[in-house]
């Protein structure tokens, strides 16, 4: 276990040193997107209370951190490996060395997940404070469980992400990949609304989707006092997480990259 | 010495099309062994498959007793590959990219910094440890490149076209770090299309087409296989080769071409060797 640990942090350590060359630029372009979402959708959108009985600003936080967890996490993993393995071609010297296949799928989803976590959480914060400044009390909580539930969707998707690159034939597969998978998914999964307010057929459309189950769980343990815990979500999501890392370790395995 | 590599009836297919034919080859411990072969005849297909890049489709390949299948770890423990194209991180600097190789390779970081210091002195890669891969010019990455691999002692070092598309100063630094590397007792496994290079630095060649190997020895008897002596001259406006064991029997032939004939009477080399059996030139036309 120690080995792997150590495999782990060996294969995530230039990702690391990458993180820090660019870190200001990293951090502006993980949370722009979703402060843009949270001023149009959070704020200059919609007033008023939710069915849960939450106001909406509460409601659509949590969606817009789980939003982040997939952006953050899936373009920085996706990017840096679809440039690694076909512009720079350094992915395969790793693959050229003596490193288990775990530790290469965790190390390499390492990137994506501190990523996807410093943008989660700063969000969080800006939402936190803003929200309650906006409706004069607080609704959201930081509870252990947002915490693991943040950090599970984070590691999820990192690990489509690097499917993703690992199937990605060119530049543009992945923009292709992005435009009809990662987009619709951005609007339709529970982000900015309920998905239990749509007409069952589209329901059942949108829990085959992973961003459904990663939205309604970061919602049910950011609201503890409106919503019960969604183990229902939970299992779901590690599901995903399952399916995702057995498609980047069969990959990587079969050398079909 | 024994072999350091086996490769036993290897195949590899790409959608049908098959790149590697049954290839079989033994290259010796300590021996500095080249591929030699048009574009497309095989070399880097080969070279990925002893590298665990790709899987093949059937044969076995041993490094230094291992197989590659059964024990991929040790086998790669063994190998240092130099790809043909330079395959640096370039959003780091050449010093990041080595504590990383030494990385992957689980070298403990008082190894790992002698090890750098060690090898970038013997390059003379100091001052630029600390610059963006993109600072240096072609052969500057390519050493440092080579530094990466030669990291973790491999006692095996792939070449993949190491020369490919640098300038003639830079491809001769470069050949002097390979025989340096050669001196030291690094087996090494050159894949060239340049004949020069291929003549001036190895101990044996073996001349690839189709996926096969259709050549394999020492320079110098591969050329004594199509004649040692070869006269060049112009007929129907094509130049026309002919290879003669002595110079003698080649004087005699010239001598009997038409007056006003340019003839030229040399020493045979292995692009002659290469044309003779595939016909091809070793850039891949016919």
């Amino acid at each position: 276990m120690s080995n792997l640990l150590r495999q782990i942090y060996y294969v995530a350590w230039g990702d690391m040193m990458f993180m820090r060359h660019n870190f200001l630029n990293i951090l502006i372009m993980s949370i722009m997107s979703p402060i843009l979402y949270l001023i149009a959708f959070g704020f200059g959108l919609r007033t008023g209370t939710t069915d849960i009985g939450v106001s909406y600003v509460s409601f659509v936080i949590p969606g817009i951190v789980a939003l982040s967890s997939l952006n953050s996490s899936f373009s920085s993993t996706s990017t840096r490996m679809n440039v690694q393995r076909l512009y720079y071609r350094s992915f395969d010297e790793m693959m050229m060395c003596p490193l288990s296949l775990h530790a290469i799928v965790w190390g390499k989803c390492m990137l994506g997940l501190v990523r996807g976590l410093i943008a989660c959480f700063i969000l969080y914060a800006l939402g936190l404070g803003l929200g309650a400044a906006r409706i004069g009390g607080m609704e959201l909580e930081l509870t252990p469980m947002f915490v693991v539930c943040t950090v599970l969707s984070c590691i999820v998707f990192s690990f489509l992400g690097m499917a993703a690159a690992l199937l990605a034939k060119s530049h543009q597969s992945m923009a292709t990949f992005n435009s009809l998978i990662i987009l619709p998914m951005t609007f339709l999964c529970g982000t900015f609304f309920s998905v239990s307010a749509l007409h069952p057929v589209f329901q059942t459309v949108l829990y085959c989707l992973p961003l459904t189950y990663s939205s309604e769980l970061i919602r049910s343990a950011a609201l503890p006092d409106f919503l019960e815990f969604d183990w229902l979500c939970l299992v779901g999501l590690i599901l995903w997480g399952v399916a995702f890392y057995a498609i980047d370790y069969w990959l990587l395995k079969t050398r079909k990259v | 010495m024994g072999d350091i590599i086996v490769i036993e009836d290897l195949v590899k297919t790409f959608d049908g099309k098959t790149a590697v034919d049954r290839l079989n080859l033994r290259i010796r411990e300590g021996e500095l062994f080249g591929f030699l072969g048009p574009n497309g005849a095989g070399k880097t297909t080969t070279v990925r498959c002893v590298a665990t890049l790709t899987n093949f489709d059937s044969g076995t390949i041993t490094v230094d007793g291992y197989d590659l299948v059964k024990n991929p770890r040790e086998a790669k423990e063994r190998m240092g590959v130099i790809q043909q194209q330079v395959s640096l991180d370039k959003d780091l600097t050449i010093r990041e990219n080595m504590i990383s190789h030494a990385m992957y390779h689980m070298m403990g970081r008082a190894e790992r910094d002698e090890k750098i210091r060690e090898l970038s002195d013997f390059f003379g890669l100091e001052e630029y440890l600390d610059r963006p891969v993109d600072s240096l010019s072609g052969g500057w990455k390519k050493r440092a490149a080579i530094v990466c691999a030669m990291l973790h002692n491999p006692k095996v070092l792939f070449l993949d076209e190491p020369t490919s598309g640098l300038d003639i100063n830079a491809r001769r630094l470069l050949w002097d770090v390979v025989r340096r590397l050669h001196a030291g007792g690094t087996t090494i496994v050159l894949t060239t299309h340049y004949i020069e290079e291929a003549e001036a630095l190895c101990d044996r060649v073996g001349i690839i087409d189709h996926g096969r190997i259709i050549a394999l020895d020492t320079p110098q008897r591969l050329c004594e296989s199509v004649g040692s002596v070869a006269v060049e001259y112009m007929e129907d406006a094509r130049t026309r080769y002919r290879y003669f064991g002595t110079r003698e029997e080649a004087n005699a032939f010239a001598a009997g071409i038409n007056t006003g004939v340019d003839v030229t009477i040399r020493r045979t080399n292995l692009e002659d060797v290469f044309v003779e059996l595939t016909g091809k030139s070793v850039g891949g036309q016919k």
